[in-house]
């Protein structure tokens, strides 16, 4: 027999409730899992729970697009049960995984691997992206709709985006057979060259093989004709540059069936912090400049780019301990995620409604999914924070396995106190 | 872990720690390293070519990329000054047993070696030594990737205080592939410390970094233009490799547009003087006429380059020495 779900009240919290315009303190109330009403509870509601939220955000449970779990194939990393644990102590509730694992995520066998493992770890909801080509080659279709019948949401060539454009238009029609999103990370592997920091005047100086800002605006308007040619939708994943930002804002006044994210780090680093040649900030797509960042935080307030997402990319100690060139790319991303993002709201570059959008009903209509929003009916998925708690980023502080964080040291707003997925409480702070 | 390069590069008394890159280094400590090498200059021409500076030292030359020429004047730099040298050409052995860069420095530390002079095919690779060295050993950049070469850039001032006497007021052009060039950005980065009037930069397009004004230069793409009425020429060396990369069409062209003849020479200052850090490609950057010709000071930088390496090994060494003295107290 299926033991019953708890019935749940949150009591004061200020909900936060972007797709429904809420932002007001009221009492939230759970029950079998799902949203059951905001404020007066109905008459016969009695909950086996009630949560004291005051002085704290209650909010939908953060869904992270892009989130690298390193297993199958590179455990020393970081591991399903490692990660999705982190997920739920930073108020993420779903998070899509990318499918550069070992094997691939091209069968259904491995998906099947992959969600059976996040089930039986129970922090969150995992959403696999699967291949575009076998093996991530380039070259062959991956079975796709054995893919979306065993569950993935999306795919991706992910780091190794096609360089032949007749497999990319292919690819892209294929998937929309099935009505499944191509995830294009937007990057013209020519142009790129081997390159490991924005071409520009600080990689000039520090004689690092740069990066042109057209890496990403060749691709991203490559895709966008084929996409417009084939019908397919499309999502950009970690978009580096303004003019790429523009480029979206025009796709978008055109009515262009496209979304966009971009990596948290991206909203907050530029070039300049590559100076000492801290492997920890070597990341792909690179750092770009202070313009850059100005008008990918513009896109972000205007709602041209939907989603912020981590961009996870947990790393062991030794895939950073090499001159900046040789190192892996990447930042351990997920446990920075909301902090960061309320940094955001603490700069004027948004209110705190939109920016809650961005991690939770941004992405969900992106995938297409009932989630990110506190509708009576919806899986009740949630985050609680608390926004007048300070603390410092360390290796201790960080709960991924991946200790590779450019941020430590900063101080950071908001501390998560209670994660609920399905309505079960997977993450409570302990109090002293 | 991302010190400055000048917190990196010197103590609390503005010695030198490391000597990885101008980069954050100001003129009274380049001019420091010239006046001390120009002491050293006449060690060599004695009948005993040694000072005991060094006595006891063990310094590695921990050579990652093929050198003969920086290598070897490197050796005797260290050898005049008493250390003990040891030499290591790594690409043969350890990298490709698979031993990380941390693991190899790790070892030698083991063995005590006080001073490592580093050089590496990727930028930044001698900033990860000096920031993983135990306290008390010194780190010289012998030229990380297109990064930095500090060292001939310092022997290519030495040279031109040598001929030129002054920096203020001279016009100084660097010819061919700034982009891939540690060497170039070594020197721009000290000749406007130094305080020269104006560094220009010759070179197609594409092999220009995306954007060179902001290293301080002025660019020209007409070397006829770019020579004119300028005290110092600088020729770089062109690798082969630069015609495979859609960069150039061919050597020819590259010649007949930034190759050194004496009909351009003729256009620079009538006492100017020409410099290349070797090896020369002779047809390619310059005409045999000219690398051998009255202007040419090319082997001159090449014993000026022993002093210059005394005088740096002998700073650190002795700013290393300090420090573990302190440490010891």
């Amino acid at each position: 027999m299926k033991k019953k779900k708890k019935d749940i009240s949150i009591r004061n919290g200020r909900v936060v409730d972007p797709a429904n315009g809420i932002d007001e303190v009221t009492d939230l109330h759970i029950s079998a899992g799902k949203v059951l009403a905001l404020g007066q509870a109905p008459d016969n509601f009695e909950p086996h729970l009630e949560i004291d939220a005051s002085g704290q955000v209650v909010c939908p449970g953060l869904i992270d697009l892009n989130v690298n779990l390193r297993e199958p194939g590179n455990e020393h990393k970081a591991t399903i049960a490692s990660e999705t644990a982190c997920a739920a102590r930073s108020g993420v509730t779903t998070l899509c995984c990318t499918p550069d694992t070992l094997p691939v995520i091209d069968t259904p066998a491995v998906v099947g691997q992959i969600r059976h493992k996040a089930r039986k770890a129970g922090y969150c909801r995992l959403l696999p992206q699967g291949a575009l080509t076998k093996n991530l080659g380039g070259s062959h279709l991956s079975e796709m709709a054995a893919l979306k019948a065993a569950g993935c949401i999306a795919v991706t060539n992910c780091y190794t985006p096609l360089a032949n454009t007749l497999v990319q238009r292919r690819a892209m029609e294929y998937a929309s057979t099935f009505n499944l999103l191509t995830i294009i990370r937007p990057e013209d592997q020519h142009l790129c060259n081997n390159g490991c920091a924005h071409e520009g005047k600080v990689a000039d100086r520090l004689g690092l093989p740069g990066i042109p800002e057209a890496a990403e605006t060749v691709a991203v308007a490559r895709d966008l004709a084929l996409a417009e040619t084939t019908g397919a939708v499309i999502h950009f994943h970690a978009l580096s540059s303004a003019s790429a930002a523009r480029t979206m804002a025009w796709a978008k006044r055109e009515g262009r069936k496209v979304s966009a994210d971009v990596a948290i780090h991206q909203l907050h680093l530029t070039e300049l912090d590559l100076e000492g040649f801290d492997s920890n900030r070597h990341v792909r797509p690179p750092l770009r400049t202070d313009s850059d960042r100005d008008g990918l935080r513009k896109a972000v307030a205007e709602n041209v780019i939907q989603a912020i997402c981590s961009d996870h990319q947990p790393h062991e100690a030794d895939a950073k301990s090499s001159p900046f060139p040789d190192t892996e790319p990447g930042i351990s991303g997920l446990d920075t995620l909301l902090p960061l993002t309320l940094k955001l709201v603490e700069q004027e570059v948004m209110d705190l409604s939109s920016a809650i959008a961005r991690l939770t009903c941004g992405p969900a209509d992106i995938l297409g999914l009932p989630l990110g929003r506190l509708t009576p009916g919806y899986a009740a998925d949630i985050c609680i924070y608390d926004p007048h708690r300070l603390w410092h980023v360390s290796a201790e502080q960080i709960h991924s396995a991946g200790k590779n964080t450019p941020f430590t040291g900063w101080e950071m707003p908001g501390r998560v106190t209670h994660t609920l997925l399905k309505g079960r409480l997977v993450f409570r702070e302990e109090t002293l | 872990m991302s010190l400055s390069n000048k917190a990196l590069q010197l103590d609390d008394e503005q010695r030198l720690l490391h000597f990885l890159t101008i980069d954050g280094l100001d003129r009274s400590i380049l001019t420091e390293i010239l006046d001390t090498a120009e002491g050293f200059t006449g060690v060599s021409e004695r009948t005993i070519k040694k000072v005991p500076l060094c006595r006891g030292k063990v310094v590695a030359n921990l050579f990652f990329e093929n050198s003969t020429r920086t290598r070897t004047t490197f050796e005797l730099a260290a050898k005049r000054l008493s250390a003990d040298v040891l030499n290591l050409n790594i690409s043969a052995s350890a990298t490709s047993k698979g031993e990380t860069l941390l693991d190899t420095l790790r070892n030698l530390e083991a063995m005590h070696v006080d001073m490592f002079i580093v050089r590496h095919a990727t930028s930044g690779a001698a900033h990860f030594i000096a920031q993983h060295a135990d306290p008390g050993v010194g780190v010289i950049n012998a030229g990380d990737g297109r990064h930095a070469h500090p060292t001939q850039a310092m022997l290519d001032m030495f040279t031109i205080r040598r001929h030129k006497g002054e920096f203020v007021g001279l016009r100084v052009a660097i010819v061919g592939d700034i982009l891939h060039s540690r060497v170039a950005r070594s020197q721009i980065l000290a000749l406007n410390t130094l305080g020269v009037s104006e560094v220009r930069v010759v070179a197609p397009q594409t092999l220009l970094p995306s954007d060179a004004r902001s290293l301080g230069v002025h660019v020209y793409h007409d070397f006829d233009e770019g020579i004119r009425d300028v005290d110092v020429i600088i020729m770089l060396r062109l690798q082969k490799e630069r015609m495979q990369g859609a960069l150039l069409p061919s050597e020819h062209e590259y010649f007949s547009l930034y190759g050194l003849t004496e009909r351009r020479l003729a256009m620079a200052k009538p006492d100017a003087i020409v410099m290349h850090p070797g090896p020369i490609n002779r047809g390619v950057e310059m005409d045999s006429k000219v690398a051998d010709g009255s202007k040419s000071v090319i082997l001159q930088q090449v014993s000026y380059g022993i002093a210059i390496r005394m005088a740096i090994i002998s700073m650190v060494i002795g700013t290393q020495n300090l420090r573990t003295q302190e440490v010891a107290v």
